[in-house]
Protein backbone atom coordinates (compact mmCIF):
# COMPACT_ATOMS: atom_id res chain seq x y z
CA UNK A 1 0.00 0.00 0.00
CA UNK A 2 1.34 3.27 -0.60
CA UNK A 3 0.41 6.72 0.71
CA UNK A 4 0.80 9.59 -1.26
CA UNK A 5 2.43 12.91 0.29
CA UNK A 6 2.59 10.13 3.16
CA UNK A 7 5.03 13.13 4.86
CA UNK A 8 2.95 15.73 4.64
CA UNK A 9 -0.40 13.70 5.79
CA UNK A 10 1.73 12.10 8.78
CA UNK A 11 3.43 15.23 9.69
CA UNK A 12 -0.03 16.84 9.68
CA UNK A 13 -1.90 14.23 11.50
CA UNK A 14 0.82 14.49 14.35
CA UNK A 15 0.41 18.29 14.60
CA UNK A 16 -3.54 17.41 14.52
CA UNK A 17 -2.88 14.90 17.34
CA UNK A 18 -0.88 17.21 19.65
CA UNK A 19 -2.56 19.96 19.17
CA UNK A 20 -5.99 18.26 20.19
CA UNK A 21 -4.62 16.38 23.71
CA UNK A 22 -2.89 19.78 24.22
CA UNK A 23 -5.07 19.96 27.49
CA UNK A 24 -4.51 16.50 28.57
CA UNK A 25 -0.95 16.90 28.31
CA UNK A 26 -1.17 20.81 29.69
CA UNK A 27 -3.09 19.37 32.94
CA UNK A 28 -0.92 16.32 33.88
CA UNK A 29 -0.35 15.93 36.93
CA UNK A 30 -2.24 18.84 38.49
CA UNK A 31 -5.37 16.77 39.19
CA UNK A 32 -7.07 18.59 42.16
CA UNK A 33 -7.76 16.43 45.11
CA UNK A 34 -10.56 14.96 46.06
CA UNK A 35 -12.23 17.54 48.33
CA UNK A 36 -12.61 16.64 52.15
CA UNK A 37 -16.02 17.48 53.57
CA UNK A 38 -15.56 19.42 56.91
CA UNK A 39 -18.15 18.31 59.25
CA UNK A 40 -16.14 19.78 62.38
CA UNK A 41 -18.79 22.83 63.01
CA UNK A 42 -19.56 22.90 66.63
CA UNK A 43 -23.33 22.44 66.16
CA UNK A 44 -22.21 18.68 64.63
CA UNK A 45 -20.16 17.96 67.62
CA UNK A 46 -21.95 18.58 70.58
CA UNK A 47 -24.42 15.73 68.89
CA UNK A 48 -24.20 12.74 70.87
CA UNK A 49 -25.07 10.72 67.77
CA UNK A 50 -24.00 12.18 64.50
CA UNK A 51 -26.66 11.79 61.86
CA UNK A 52 -27.91 13.59 59.11
CA UNK A 53 -31.66 13.64 58.12
CA UNK A 54 -30.77 10.34 56.15
CA UNK A 55 -27.99 7.81 56.43
CA UNK A 56 -24.49 9.18 54.68
CA UNK A 57 -24.46 7.54 51.55
CA UNK A 58 -27.89 8.88 50.59
CA UNK A 59 -27.56 12.37 51.51
CA UNK A 60 -24.16 12.41 49.62
CA UNK A 61 -25.73 11.14 45.95
CA UNK A 62 -29.56 12.48 47.12
CA UNK A 63 -29.26 15.67 48.60
CA UNK A 64 -30.58 17.47 45.38
CA UNK A 65 -33.63 15.24 44.88
CA UNK A 66 -34.25 16.08 48.76
CA UNK A 67 -34.01 19.70 48.74
CA UNK A 68 -36.26 19.47 45.98
CA UNK A 69 -38.63 17.41 47.50
CA UNK A 70 -38.27 19.61 50.41
CA UNK A 71 -39.43 22.61 48.61
CA UNK A 72 -42.35 21.50 46.78
CA UNK A 73 -43.54 20.13 50.46
CA UNK A 74 -43.32 23.62 52.21
CA UNK A 75 -43.71 25.94 49.65
CA UNK A 76 -46.65 24.24 47.30
CA UNK A 77 -48.16 22.15 50.22
CA UNK A 78 -47.52 23.80 53.30
CA UNK A 79 -46.21 20.93 55.30
CA UNK A 80 -42.75 21.96 56.78
CA UNK A 81 -42.28 18.83 59.26
CA UNK A 82 -40.23 16.12 57.90
CA UNK A 83 -40.24 12.87 59.23
CA UNK A 84 -37.35 10.96 59.16
CA UNK A 85 -36.97 6.69 59.40
CA UNK A 86 -36.30 6.92 62.90
CA UNK A 87 -38.99 8.85 63.86
CA UNK A 88 -37.00 12.43 64.48
CA UNK A 89 -38.70 15.50 62.45
CA UNK A 90 -36.83 18.12 61.36
CA UNK A 91 -37.88 21.19 59.78
CA UNK A 92 -38.13 21.60 56.11
CA UNK A 93 -35.72 24.52 55.89
CA UNK A 94 -32.00 25.13 54.40
CA UNK A 95 -31.48 28.58 56.58
CA UNK A 96 -33.40 26.94 59.56
CA UNK A 97 -32.63 23.39 59.40
CA UNK A 98 -29.81 22.46 57.18
CA UNK A 99 -27.50 25.31 58.18
CA UNK A 100 -27.98 24.99 61.57
CA UNK A 101 -25.75 22.29 61.30
CA UNK A 102 -23.54 22.86 58.41
CA UNK A 103 -22.80 26.11 59.52
CA UNK A 104 -19.76 26.30 56.94
CA UNK A 105 -21.39 26.48 53.67
CA UNK A 106 -17.61 27.67 52.05
CA UNK A 107 -15.97 24.12 53.62
CA UNK A 108 -19.21 22.09 53.77
CA UNK A 109 -21.37 23.22 50.03
CA UNK A 110 -18.76 25.12 47.58
CA UNK A 111 -16.06 22.79 48.24
CA UNK A 112 -17.79 19.80 46.32
CA UNK A 113 -19.70 22.11 43.96
CA UNK A 114 -16.40 23.71 42.43
CA UNK A 115 -14.84 20.55 42.54
CA UNK A 116 -17.61 18.95 40.33
CA UNK A 117 -17.41 21.87 38.20
CA UNK A 118 -20.53 23.46 39.35
CA UNK A 119 -19.89 27.26 38.89
CA UNK A 120 -19.88 29.03 42.33
CA UNK A 121 -22.61 31.08 42.83
CA UNK A 122 -24.76 29.95 39.74
CA UNK A 123 -25.25 26.65 39.65
CA UNK A 124 -26.49 25.50 42.21
CA UNK A 125 -28.43 29.00 42.80
CA UNK A 126 -29.21 28.37 46.33
CA UNK A 127 -27.85 31.33 47.57
CA UNK A 128 -28.74 34.12 45.31
CA UNK A 129 -31.93 34.30 47.69
CA UNK A 130 -31.42 32.09 51.18
CA UNK A 131 -28.49 33.86 53.16
CA UNK A 132 -25.84 31.87 54.19
CA UNK A 133 -24.71 31.58 57.51
CA UNK A 134 -21.82 33.75 58.36
CA UNK A 135 -18.57 31.89 58.76
CA UNK A 136 -16.08 33.24 61.11
CA UNK A 137 -12.36 32.98 59.15
CA UNK B 1 -48.74 -28.43 29.23
CA UNK B 2 -51.88 -28.53 27.78
CA UNK B 3 -54.52 -25.96 28.94
CA UNK B 4 -58.30 -26.02 27.55
CA UNK B 5 -59.65 -22.52 25.87
CA UNK B 6 -61.95 -22.81 28.94
CA UNK B 7 -59.26 -22.47 31.74
CA UNK B 8 -57.02 -20.09 29.66
CA UNK B 9 -59.94 -17.74 29.55
CA UNK B 10 -60.82 -17.97 33.30
CA UNK B 11 -56.93 -17.40 34.47
CA UNK B 12 -56.89 -14.69 32.02
CA UNK B 13 -59.89 -12.94 33.31
CA UNK B 14 -59.07 -13.45 37.21
CA UNK B 15 -55.48 -11.75 35.72
CA UNK B 16 -56.75 -8.70 34.22
CA UNK B 17 -59.04 -8.06 36.93
CA UNK B 18 -56.19 -8.36 39.43
CA UNK B 19 -54.83 -5.16 37.00
CA UNK B 20 -57.54 -2.91 38.86
CA UNK B 21 -56.30 -3.50 42.22
CA UNK B 22 -53.27 -2.69 41.80
CA UNK B 23 -53.48 0.76 42.14
CA UNK B 24 -55.35 -0.05 45.66
CA UNK B 25 -52.52 -2.43 46.90
CA UNK B 26 -50.01 0.37 45.63
CA UNK B 27 -52.10 3.18 48.61
CA UNK B 28 -52.25 0.60 51.24
CA UNK B 29 -48.91 -0.29 50.97
CA UNK B 30 -47.58 3.26 51.04
CA UNK B 31 -50.17 3.87 54.36
CA UNK B 32 -48.06 1.43 55.82
CA UNK B 33 -45.03 4.00 55.84
CA UNK B 34 -44.07 6.65 58.21
CA UNK B 35 -45.69 9.94 56.39
CA UNK B 36 -42.92 12.00 55.32
CA UNK B 37 -43.89 15.53 55.40
CA UNK B 38 -45.91 16.62 57.75
CA UNK B 39 -47.82 19.78 58.91
CA UNK B 40 -45.87 21.85 61.73
CA UNK B 41 -47.86 20.14 64.93
CA UNK B 42 -47.84 23.95 66.86
CA UNK B 43 -48.82 25.46 63.01
CA UNK B 44 -52.14 28.00 63.00
CA UNK B 45 -54.55 26.07 60.71
CA UNK B 46 -57.39 27.84 58.73
CA UNK B 47 -59.23 27.46 55.96
CA UNK B 48 -59.79 31.22 55.21
CA UNK B 49 -57.53 33.75 56.20
CA UNK B 50 -58.97 37.41 56.62
CA UNK B 51 -57.33 40.36 58.03
CA UNK B 52 -59.70 43.48 59.33
CA UNK B 53 -57.58 47.04 58.83
CA UNK B 54 -59.65 49.21 61.63
CA UNK B 55 -57.95 52.76 60.36
CA UNK B 56 -60.03 54.24 62.73
CA UNK B 57 -57.67 52.68 65.50
CA UNK B 58 -54.99 52.94 63.30
CA UNK B 59 -55.53 56.59 62.98
CA UNK B 60 -55.89 57.19 66.37
CA UNK B 61 -52.49 55.76 67.00
CA UNK B 62 -51.40 58.19 64.72
CA UNK B 63 -52.54 61.20 66.12
CA UNK B 64 -50.23 60.25 69.40
CA UNK B 65 -46.96 60.05 67.33
CA UNK B 66 -45.95 58.86 63.91
CA UNK B 67 -46.64 54.88 63.74
CA UNK B 68 -45.28 52.46 61.05
CA UNK B 69 -44.36 49.75 62.96
CA UNK B 70 -46.65 47.29 61.20
CA UNK B 71 -44.53 48.33 57.82
CA UNK B 72 -41.11 48.26 59.64
CA UNK B 73 -41.97 44.65 60.97
CA UNK B 74 -42.68 43.23 57.65
CA UNK B 75 -40.19 44.47 55.93
CA UNK B 76 -37.67 43.84 58.92
CA UNK B 77 -39.16 39.71 59.18
CA UNK B 78 -39.19 39.21 55.12
CA UNK B 79 -35.69 41.26 54.28
CA UNK B 80 -37.45 43.21 52.13
CA UNK B 81 -35.08 46.12 50.85
CA UNK B 82 -35.73 49.72 50.41
CA UNK B 83 -35.11 51.26 46.81
CA UNK B 84 -35.78 54.85 47.06
CA UNK B 85 -37.55 54.93 42.83
CA UNK B 86 -41.48 54.51 42.78
CA UNK B 87 -40.56 51.85 39.45
CA UNK B 88 -38.46 49.55 41.12
CA UNK B 89 -39.55 50.23 45.00
CA UNK B 90 -40.54 47.04 47.16
CA UNK B 91 -43.05 46.75 49.30
CA UNK B 92 -45.58 44.13 51.15
CA UNK B 93 -47.05 45.99 53.21
CA UNK B 94 -47.62 50.20 52.57
CA UNK B 95 -49.82 53.19 52.78
CA UNK B 96 -51.68 55.37 50.54
CA UNK B 97 -54.30 57.55 50.42
CA UNK B 98 -58.00 56.95 50.42
CA UNK B 99 -58.55 58.03 46.78
CA UNK B 100 -55.61 55.79 45.55
CA UNK B 101 -56.33 52.79 47.94
CA UNK B 102 -60.61 53.20 47.25
CA UNK B 103 -60.73 54.48 43.53
CA UNK B 104 -64.53 55.30 41.93
CA UNK B 105 -65.59 54.96 45.84
CA UNK B 106 -65.26 58.67 46.51
CA UNK B 107 -68.13 60.59 46.69
CA UNK B 108 -68.92 64.37 46.25
CA UNK B 109 -69.88 64.92 50.10
CA UNK B 110 -69.86 61.79 52.13
CA UNK B 111 -66.36 60.76 51.81
CA UNK B 112 -65.02 64.05 51.31
CA UNK B 113 -63.43 63.69 55.24
CA UNK B 114 -61.30 60.57 54.00
CA UNK B 115 -59.62 61.98 51.45
CA UNK B 116 -56.09 62.03 51.68
CA UNK B 117 -56.20 60.06 54.74
CA UNK B 118 -53.75 57.25 54.82
CA UNK B 119 -54.87 53.88 54.86
CA UNK B 120 -52.74 50.36 55.04
CA UNK B 121 -52.61 48.14 51.75
CA UNK B 122 -51.30 45.04 50.93
CA UNK B 123 -51.67 41.99 49.27
CA UNK B 124 -55.91 41.17 49.24
CA UNK B 125 -55.11 37.32 49.08
CA UNK B 126 -58.32 37.37 46.78
CA UNK B 127 -60.59 34.13 47.08
CA UNK B 128 -60.50 35.19 43.31
CA UNK B 129 -57.20 36.19 42.28
CA UNK B 130 -56.30 37.21 39.03
CA UNK B 131 -52.43 37.40 39.48
CA UNK B 132 -53.04 33.47 40.13
CA UNK B 133 -54.88 33.46 36.64
CA UNK B 134 -52.35 34.91 34.84
CA UNK B 135 -49.09 33.34 36.18
CA UNK B 136 -48.19 30.97 33.08
CA UNK B 137 -45.61 29.12 35.21
CA UNK B 138 -47.91 28.42 38.47
CA UNK B 139 -45.11 30.59 40.49
CA UNK B 140 -48.28 31.95 42.38
CA UNK B 141 -50.84 29.88 43.39
CA UNK B 142 -53.70 30.45 45.90
CA UNK B 143 -53.16 27.52 48.61
CA UNK B 144 -56.23 25.15 48.64
CA UNK B 145 -55.75 24.32 52.11
CA UNK B 146 -56.49 28.20 53.90
CA UNK B 147 -56.61 30.56 50.77
CA UNK B 148 -53.26 32.14 51.10
CA UNK B 149 -51.90 33.56 48.06
CA UNK B 150 -48.19 32.15 47.71
CA UNK B 151 -45.24 33.24 45.66
CA UNK B 152 -42.70 30.32 44.67
CA UNK B 153 -39.51 32.33 43.83
CA UNK B 154 -38.30 29.33 42.73
CA UNK B 155 -40.66 29.27 39.39
CA UNK B 156 -40.99 33.09 38.92
CA UNK B 157 -39.54 33.73 35.41
CA UNK B 158 -39.83 37.79 36.21
CA UNK B 159 -42.69 38.14 33.13
CA UNK B 160 -44.84 40.25 35.09
CA UNK B 161 -48.14 39.28 34.03
CA UNK B 162 -49.02 39.06 37.69
CA UNK B 163 -48.13 42.77 38.45
CA UNK B 164 -50.57 43.32 35.00
CA UNK B 165 -53.23 41.45 36.59
CA UNK B 166 -53.20 42.42 40.09
CA UNK B 167 -55.61 45.35 40.37
CA UNK B 168 -54.01 46.70 43.78
CA UNK B 169 -50.55 47.35 43.05
CA UNK B 170 -49.49 44.32 45.49
CA UNK B 171 -46.65 43.43 43.53
CA UNK B 172 -43.01 44.21 43.10
CA UNK B 173 -40.61 43.41 40.51
CA UNK B 174 -37.00 43.37 41.33
CA UNK B 175 -35.54 45.20 39.42
CA UNK B 176 -32.29 44.54 40.58
CA UNK B 177 -30.09 42.48 42.85
CA UNK B 178 -32.28 43.50 45.95
CA UNK B 179 -29.81 42.25 48.77
CA UNK B 180 -27.68 45.69 48.60
CA UNK B 181 -30.86 47.49 49.59
CA UNK B 182 -31.83 45.70 52.58
CA UNK B 183 -31.26 48.22 55.47
CA UNK B 184 -33.22 46.76 58.24
CA UNK B 185 -30.56 43.85 60.11
CA UNK B 186 -30.66 40.42 58.24
CA UNK B 187 -33.58 38.09 58.87
CA UNK B 188 -31.45 34.84 58.51
CA UNK B 189 -34.63 32.99 59.04
CA UNK B 190 -35.86 33.84 56.02
CA UNK B 191 -34.78 34.61 52.00
CA UNK B 192 -33.81 37.01 50.24
CA UNK B 193 -34.74 37.57 46.47
CA UNK B 194 -33.23 37.55 43.94
CA UNK B 195 -32.86 39.96 40.50
CA UNK B 196 -36.08 39.38 38.09
CA UNK B 197 -38.75 37.62 40.61
CA UNK B 198 -41.65 39.08 41.60
CA UNK B 199 -42.62 39.74 45.77
CA UNK B 200 -45.50 40.42 47.56
CA UNK B 201 -46.98 39.78 50.89
CA UNK B 202 -47.59 36.22 51.68
CA UNK B 203 -49.79 36.47 54.89
CA UNK B 204 -46.83 35.47 56.74
CA UNK B 205 -47.39 32.20 55.55
CA UNK B 206 -43.84 30.87 57.32
CA UNK B 207 -44.68 32.33 60.97
CA UNK B 208 -48.21 30.84 60.71
CA UNK B 209 -46.78 27.72 60.31
CA UNK B 210 -44.42 28.15 63.89
CA UNK B 211 -47.99 29.14 65.70
CA UNK B 212 -47.18 32.63 65.22
CA UNK B 213 -49.78 35.79 63.75
CA UNK B 214 -48.20 37.73 60.88
CA UNK B 215 -45.57 40.33 61.89
CA UNK B 216 -47.73 43.43 61.26
CA UNK B 217 -50.40 41.97 62.75
CA UNK B 218 -48.40 41.58 66.37
CA UNK B 219 -46.56 44.58 66.07
CA UNK B 220 -49.36 46.79 66.17
CA UNK B 221 -49.73 48.55 69.26
CA UNK B 222 -53.10 50.09 68.43
CA UNK B 223 -54.50 46.77 67.65
CA UNK B 224 -55.50 47.93 64.35
CA UNK B 225 -55.17 44.97 62.56
CA UNK B 226 -57.02 41.73 62.87
CA UNK B 227 -56.05 38.38 61.62
CA UNK B 228 -58.39 34.98 62.02
CA UNK B 229 -60.09 32.56 60.18
CA UNK B 230 -63.03 33.93 58.19
CA UNK B 231 -64.26 30.30 58.12
CA UNK B 232 -64.48 29.99 61.67
CA UNK B 233 -67.86 31.28 63.55
CA UNK B 234 -65.81 32.21 66.23
CA UNK B 235 -62.92 33.94 65.02
CA UNK B 236 -61.81 37.43 65.53
CA UNK B 237 -62.23 38.81 61.75
CA UNK B 238 -65.34 36.75 61.61
CA UNK B 239 -66.94 38.44 64.57
CA UNK B 240 -65.86 42.00 63.12
CA UNK B 241 -67.16 41.32 59.71
CA UNK B 242 -70.85 39.85 60.65
CA UNK B 243 -71.10 42.76 63.30
CA UNK B 244 -69.48 45.99 61.91
CA UNK B 245 -69.61 47.20 58.40
CA UNK B 246 -66.49 46.86 56.52
CA UNK B 247 -65.47 47.71 53.28
CA UNK B 248 -63.05 45.78 50.78
CA UNK B 249 -61.09 47.66 47.77
CA UNK B 250 -62.54 47.95 44.20
CA UNK B 251 -65.09 45.28 44.91
CA UNK B 252 -66.70 45.72 41.41
CA UNK B 253 -63.73 43.65 39.68
CA UNK B 254 -65.17 40.40 41.74
CA UNK B 255 -61.77 39.48 43.24
CA UNK B 256 -63.85 38.97 46.77
CA UNK B 257 -60.20 40.61 48.70
CA UNK B 258 -59.31 39.02 52.01
CA UNK B 259 -58.93 42.65 53.67
CA UNK B 260 -61.31 44.02 55.12
CA UNK B 261 -61.53 47.99 56.42
CA UNK B 262 -63.38 49.55 59.27
CA UNK B 263 -63.33 53.63 58.14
Amino acid sequence: MKIYDARYILIGLAIFVALFTLPFWYNMGKAAPAPELKLDTPVIQQMAVKQCVLPKAEMRTGHMQMLNDWRTWVVRDGLRTYVAADGKTYNMSLQKECMNCHSNKTKFCDQCHTYAGLKVGSVPYCWTCHIAPKENQ
Amino acid sequence: MKTSRRSFLKTGGIAALGLYALPFAGEVLAESDLPKAIHNPNALRGEHWAMVVDMQKCWKQQEQKQCKECLVACHTVHNVPEIDSIKEEIKWIWTNNYENVFPGQTDDFNTQNLLGKPFIALCNHCTNPPCVRVCPTKATFKRAEDGIVMMDFHRCIGCRYCMAGCPYGARSFNFRDPQPYIKTELNMKFPTRERGVVEKCNFCAERLADGLLPACVEACKAGALSFGDLADPNSVVRKIVSSRFTMRRKPELGTQPNVYYIV
